[in-house]
């Protein structure tokens, strides 16, 4: 198969190595948190890629959010993506999962002509993995989940994917949806020169609202959510430590007493 | 602790390198310190990635960057602990004065192998009689033909012994120069290397950072390779010193933080007579001072690198800044070391490590007395030495 089309769909999440919850309002504390790209995007991103430089052809970074996701797509663009859309609209806040594979699945499609659809599993933030499915549904193409292993023989996809037990062995006619998980490559570094070219004025960055896509606005934002959030909280550990002191026969002792008193033996 | 906000794409810069530098370098300092050297598959990486000259224009492979990302790199690097690479000096040092003073063949030639890593530079003055009296020098060039011939020997040269491309300052014997004002640049590479012997010191610190004695013997180097004009060596030094004292600045300025950090984390974790060390109202007055000396180092030294930045002569104040800030640092490092105790003096510790690689701050690029002097004279004074 010769040059490829490859949307890759990324996320702009907050590091939730660093994330806090405010107990109070159980909202996200967003203040002097750092937005970084979804780690699992990093690897779609190099998946498309690798299948672009054996194959030829052009990536496209698409993602939906705030002005300030354009700081994932220039990243992209370092990694060494073709061209890149944000999706950036008033009418797009507050989208669930749902509305949220609408708006992306219109931007494929307004893009016209596509072989494959690469995402990553799920993002850090949601943790839902429904978005690379849905996609798939909404543009009624095939989908292959969990991807480590991916290559174009003749006219369609051979893909590895991790199952239960094992992995499996998938094949797929084009185009199809692939989510790949970090299991299926190794990021590149960014790439200085096309960095820094990702912040100049003509940067191949195109930003897109709905009228853009023909996106109907009831399937999008807070309208297009079926789902409503009643509640979010961090869960509490009460879990109670009693260190045990003396000599390591008296502690064995009373740890065998503790046992004891608990049922465990 | 930042010298300057950073735009949004020179922190995009930066976390590409931080991330780069924690993967690629930071994990292999201690084999790189052991093995003496550094791989050169470290340098391709640089070059692979952008990190290799990127002030260069476009045209020789560069991005073009100017002197704030110069600061991000020192930053990061010394941070990371990958000044094991002689990466600035090959950057902001070295193919500088190839691309200032160089012919365009020179430059068209070289540059862009120095972009990829392909070749390493070096840049050579210090002798083992001429070091802060830098006019004492004695390595010579007769011109015979389309050759200068080199005799001389050259000490402490960062990236002496991997380097493919040598900068060097040397006397030129020609009847159109004057003899006291004689010095010159040559281009050191190519076939000319095969009369040079290179041998590499055994330092203190900074073990993995390749630092060498180069002994050139009648060393021919095409006449193309002279930069600039016979006799303007020293002028073309001068007019780089204050970026280079600042950037040696630089660096102090981030070992000095990441000991006083290093110091602050262990205090809070030590134990001692049932406590945290630095509950002890001497820790934690110790570590009070020592941070109040950071933060004044990291203020003037944002100022001079501001002045720097719209243009401004910085001579005096940046030798002010040579001369304190590196001592401070050894201060610090000293002190971060007393709180770490028996620990502290354990090569495991990074803190050990830190402490024998600042020590050279204060020496090299112009010694603190040495700055004192420029000081000094700036003030309208000359000092009897």
């Amino acid at each position: 198969m010769d040059k490829l089309d490859i949307k890759v769909l990324i996320k702009q999440v907050p590091n939730t190595s660093e994330v806090k919850i405010d107990p109070h309002t159980g909202t996200l504390m967003r203040e002097g948190m750092e937005s970084i790209i979804n780690p699992d995007d990093l690897h779609a991103i190099e998946a498309a890629l690798q299948l672009r430089d054996t194959h030829g052809g052009k990536v496209t970074a698409i993602s939906m959010g705030p002005p300030q996701a354009k700081d994932v797509l220039r990243e992209a663009l370092g990694m060494g993506v073709d061209e890149c859309i944000l999706l950036t609209d008033r009418a797009f806040a507050g989208a669930d999962t749902l509305a949220t594979s609408y708006t992306l699945g219109k931007c494929v499609l307004r893009l016209g002509r596509f072989d494959l659809v690469i995402a990553g599993h799920q993002a850090i933030d949601g943790d839902t993995a429904q978005i690379g499915p849905q996609v798939a549904e909404f543009l009624g193409i095939p989908q292959v989940i969990r991807a480590i292993r991916l290559e174009i023989r003749g006219d369609g996809l051979l893909a590895e994917r991790t199952a239960e037990e094992g992995t499996e062995i998938v094949k797929s006619t084009l185009p199809a949806l692939v989510t790949v998980t970090k299991e299926a490559n190794d990021p590149r570094y960014l790439f200085v020169p096309l960095l820094m070219a990702a912040f100049e004025e003509d940067a191949p960055i195109r930003v897109w609202g709905g009228n853009d896509i023909g996106a109907d606005e009831a399937g999008t934002g807070l309208k297009g959510s079926p789902t409503r959030v009643r509640r979010t909280f961090t869960p509490s550990h009460n879990k109670k430590i009693e260190r045990l002191n003396g000599m390591p026969a008296d502690m064995a002792r009373t740890l065998v007493e503790r046992l004891r008193e608990r049922k465990v033996i | 602790m930042p010298l300057f906000e950073d735009t949004p794409a020179e922190r995009a810069f930066r976390l590409a390198l931080r991330k780069f530098i924690a993967k690629e370098f930071t994990p292999y300092r201690e084999e790189w310190d052991r093995n003496r050297a550094v791989p050169r598959e470290a340098w391709l990486k640089l070059g692979r990635q952008g990190y290799l000259c990127p002030y260069l224009p476009k045209e020789y492979g560069g991005s073009n960057l100017n002197f704030r990302y110069v600061v991000i790199m020192l930053q990061e690097l010394t941070a990371g602990d990958a000044m094991c690479i002689g990466v600035t000096n090959h950057n902001d040092n070295s193919t500088r004065y190839i691309y200032h003073h160089g012919s365009e063949e020179l430059k068209k030639r070289l540059l862009p192998k120095c972009v990829t890593g392909e070749a390493i530079a070096c840049f050579a003055m210090t002798e083992p009689g001429a070091g802060s009296d830098a006019a004492a020098i004695t390595t010579k060039a007769v011109r015979q033909g389309d050759h200068y011939i080199l005799n001389g020997s050259k000490c402490f040269i960062t990236n002496g012994m991997f380097a493919d491309i040598m900068i060097v300052m040397c006397r030129v014997e020609s009847p159109d120069v004057d003899p006291k004002k004689n010095y010159s640049l040559l281009c050191v590479e190519g076939e000319s290397l095969k009369h040079i012997r290179r041998h590499q010191f055994e330092k203190m610190g900074r073990h993995g950072q390749d630092t060498a004695e180069i002994f050139f013997e009648n060393c021919p180097v095409p006449v193309g390779n002279l930069l600039g004009k016979e006799g303007e060596g020293f002028k073309y030094i001068m007019e780089a010193l204050g970026r280079e004292r600042l950037e040696l600045c630089i660096k102090a300025q981030v070992y000095a933080d990441e000991c006083l950090k290093e110091a602050i984390e262990y205090a809070k974790v030590r134990e001692a007579f049932g406590k945290p060390i630095g509950k002890f109202e001497h820790i934690a007055f110790v570590l009070a001072e020592v941070a109040t000396e950071v933060e004044i180092g990291n203020t003037f030294l944002h100022a001079c690198v501001e002045e720097f930045i719209r243009g401004e002569d910085i001579t005096k104040r940046v030798s002010m800044a040579k001369a304190w800030i590196p001592e401070m640092c050894n201060r610090v490092a000293y002190k971060a070391v007393q709180i770490f105790g028996g620990y502290g003096y354990m090569a495991e510790y990074r803190i050990a490590r830190l402490y024998q690689d600042v020590r050279v701050t204060p020496i090299f690029g112009g010694t603190t007395e040495i700055m004192n002097l420029v000081i000094a004279r700036q003030l309208g004074f000359k000092p009897i030495f």
